[in-house]
């Protein structure tokens, strides 16, 4: 395990270099616009910018500037913020805590009520609290994430004034933000727990353990739902992978300072180091998401192996 | 065996109804279904006859009816600028609906080719083809889209092409998957050793089995790309103002939360409406589709 582990990671070098590569040559070639005058302003003295320009090395030809940056970010240095002035690993790490922290809270409330919503559905399949719960579900799938946290606000922050609109100095600023991102990963996992489970408790070994006289509880919960996880493991990962990446839109409306509002913002000023670091945590929380996933799987399951 | 002298075997071949009216009838059976794609196309007919609909400009200012609630006069209320709320809404329909159907389409016309020859050729082309959509979808979806938004500049077509991309991975994904069962299938081995090439075996034997799994994703997708653009437009990189969007009448209506509910609140319902519509008719179409559920 170990050793795949470790060939996994070595395989994904070259996707973070290539990530990092067409990042790095699109912000140069494509994208018009320059940033030293998003740093110096629209009127500074040519003086200036020529010093800007120096200081930064961006006077220098691109691919000396690409070597450079890969040498230095080999080194774990991502050069210095051109908005902030700080160096762009300082930055990142002061955002990703409360991205981490929106992250985790979102998967995993939303996936342990999706399990729970699931089981209870393909157990009782076509009562009425299945019937009612896959309504919800429908529901709550096709809220967009935006609009669910503007009327969340209307009705709590507004109407209420129970919790606040926007700011992160408290508790209370999360409950909005993580129901936001909570709602759509509940039912997501909700309808996936259920045909899943739907389909493993029309299986032989279920037959079998029935016959066997095992009460219903453990049945469902030992024998089927672990069968049934592989699917429900692959899109909580998912999920993950993408809010690490930054809950742009949550981010923005609530006003949390996250990794994914400061990549857009970065992509607004043009500021080249900070939107390149931002790309790479993004890209690295993805390999290691997805290495993550496949490890979890040879531990649900014992019939996976990796040699 | 009379007269016949060219085929000394009959064969007898019940001929029953094609898998196609099969699913149709399977499909119109599903009450909901039915009740959403009937939803699906009411709007889109508002979308299309808006200006038979209404008798307000969606772009014209009011100075007189600014951050009207919703009356006789106005079904939904004007915005912040005196314009009918509800007009906005039916022209908005338009970009809405554009942005979702064609990127989808943009992203299947290129996301099935690559599928399908990753998946029948094998080996080192389908390494090639899958490892660039792996790159592909190791960007986050909305900051790939952002990013491209703003390199190419701020227009519908761009918003179109910059959330297209971010879905081609899926595309290929299915396709691939579909194809690499459906190429060991014995007619298509019988087609191979009968000469046939690549790109006829692709055409008639690979394509249509792929179809069926594609129209879901297609119904599933158009969905995630209407709000796709919505978010682009929500964070002010879809469409200029003063055309009417239905996200960016989101944004608008966010700084009057307070004072003007109706404007930050029927956009979404709008939204949600088409998403909710369009999935609905998604999964009719997959359990229609499918055999297996079909049945029961």
């Amino acid at each position: 395990m170990q050793k795949y582990i470790l060939r996994r990671l070595l395989i994904s070098i070259p996707l973070i270099l290539a990530i990092i590569t067409i990042v790095f040559v699109m912000l140069r070639v494509a994208i018009p616009g320059d940033p030293v005058y998003t740093l110096a302003g629209e009127t500074a003295s040519p003086e200036l910018i020529e010093a800007i320009r120096q200081k930064y090395g961006l006077d220098r030809p691109v691919w000396e500037q690409y070597f450079i940056f890969l040498g230095n970010a080999a080194r774990g240095d991502l050069g210095n913020s051109l908005k902030f002035g700080e160096p762009v690993s300082s930055v990142l790490a002061k955002a990703f805590p409360f991205t981490v922290l929106l992250t985790v809270l979102s998967v995993g409330i939303g996936t342990g009520f999706g399990l729970l919503a699931g089981v209870i559905t393909a157990v009782r399949r076509g009562s009425w609290i299945d019937r009612l719960s896959m309504l919800i579900v429908v529901f709550f799938n096709a809220f967009p994430t935006f609009w669910l946290g503007l009327i969340l606000i209307l009705v709590f922050s507004v109407g209420l004034r129970m919790l606040p609109v926007e700011g992160y100095s408290t508790w209370q600023h999360f409950v909005l933000p993580v129901i936001t991102l909570s709602v759509g990963q509940t039912a997501l996992i909700a309808r996936l727990t259920r045909s899943s489970l739907l389909e493993i408790l029309g299986g032989d070994y279920v037959r079998t353990a029935r016959s066997k006289g095992l009460a219903e509880r453990r049945i469902v919960l030992v024998h089927a739902l672990k069968n049934s996880l592989i699917p429900i493991i692959t899109v909580v990962g998912l999920s993950f992978a993408a809010l690490l990446g930054g809950a742009v839109i949550t981010e923005s409306i609530f006003g949390l300072p996250g990794v994914g509002r400061l990549t857009i913002a970065a992509i607004a000023d043009l500021d080249y180091p900070m939107i390149q670091g931002g790309v790479l945590l993004v890209a690295v929380s993805f390999v290691f998401v997805n290495l993550a996933v496949d490890v979890i799987y040879a531990v649900v399951d014992p019939r996976i192996h990796y040699e | 065996m009379a007269s016949s002298t060219s085929s000394p075997v009959q064969l007898s071949v019940p001929r029953g109804d094609s898998p196609f009216v099969q699913a149709r009838r399977a499909f119109v059976k599903n009450r909901a279904a039915v009740l959403a794609l009937l939803v699906l196309l009411i709007i889109l007919l508002s979308a299309v006859f808006a200006s038979n609909l209404t008798t307000y400009d969606p772009v014209k200012r009011d100075a007189k009816a600014r951050t009207q609630a919703p009356s006789a006069e106005h079904l939904l209320g004007t915005d912040a600028l005196g314009r009918d709320l509800f007009t906005r809404l039916l022209y908005g329909g338009r970009i809405s609906l554009q942005v979702g159907f064609f990127s989808v389409l943009a992203s299947a016309l290129v996301g099935v080719p690559m599928g399908l020859v990753a998946g029948y050729m094998g080996g080192r082309v389908d390494n090639w083809i899958m490892r660039f959509m792996d790159l592909i979808l190791a960007f986050p979806g909305l900051i790939l889209a952002i990013w491209l938004v703003s390199m190419l500049g701020v227009s519908i077509t761009n918003v179109i092409i910059a959330i297209s991309i971010g879905s081609i991975p899926t595309y290929a994904r299915i396709t691939r998957g579909v194809t690499l069962s459906t190429r060991e299938m014995d007619y298509v081995v019988a087609a191979h050793s009968m000469g046939a090439s690549a790109a006829r075996i692709l055409r008639l034997h690979i394509l249509p089995s792929v179809v069926a799994p594609l129209i879901v994703l297609v119904t599933l997708s158009i969905s995630s790309n209407i709000v796709a653009g919505a978010s682009l437009s929500f964070l002010g990189l879809g469409v200029r103002p003063p055309l009417p969007e239905w996200g960016a009448m989101l944004a608008d209506g966010r700084g009057y939360m307070r004072n003007a509910w109706w404007m930050s609140v029927f956009p979404g319902v709008a939204i949600m409406l088409v998403v909710l519509a369009a999935n609905v008719v998604g999964d009719g179409l997959r359990d229609a589709l499918d055999p297996r559920t079909r049945s029961r």
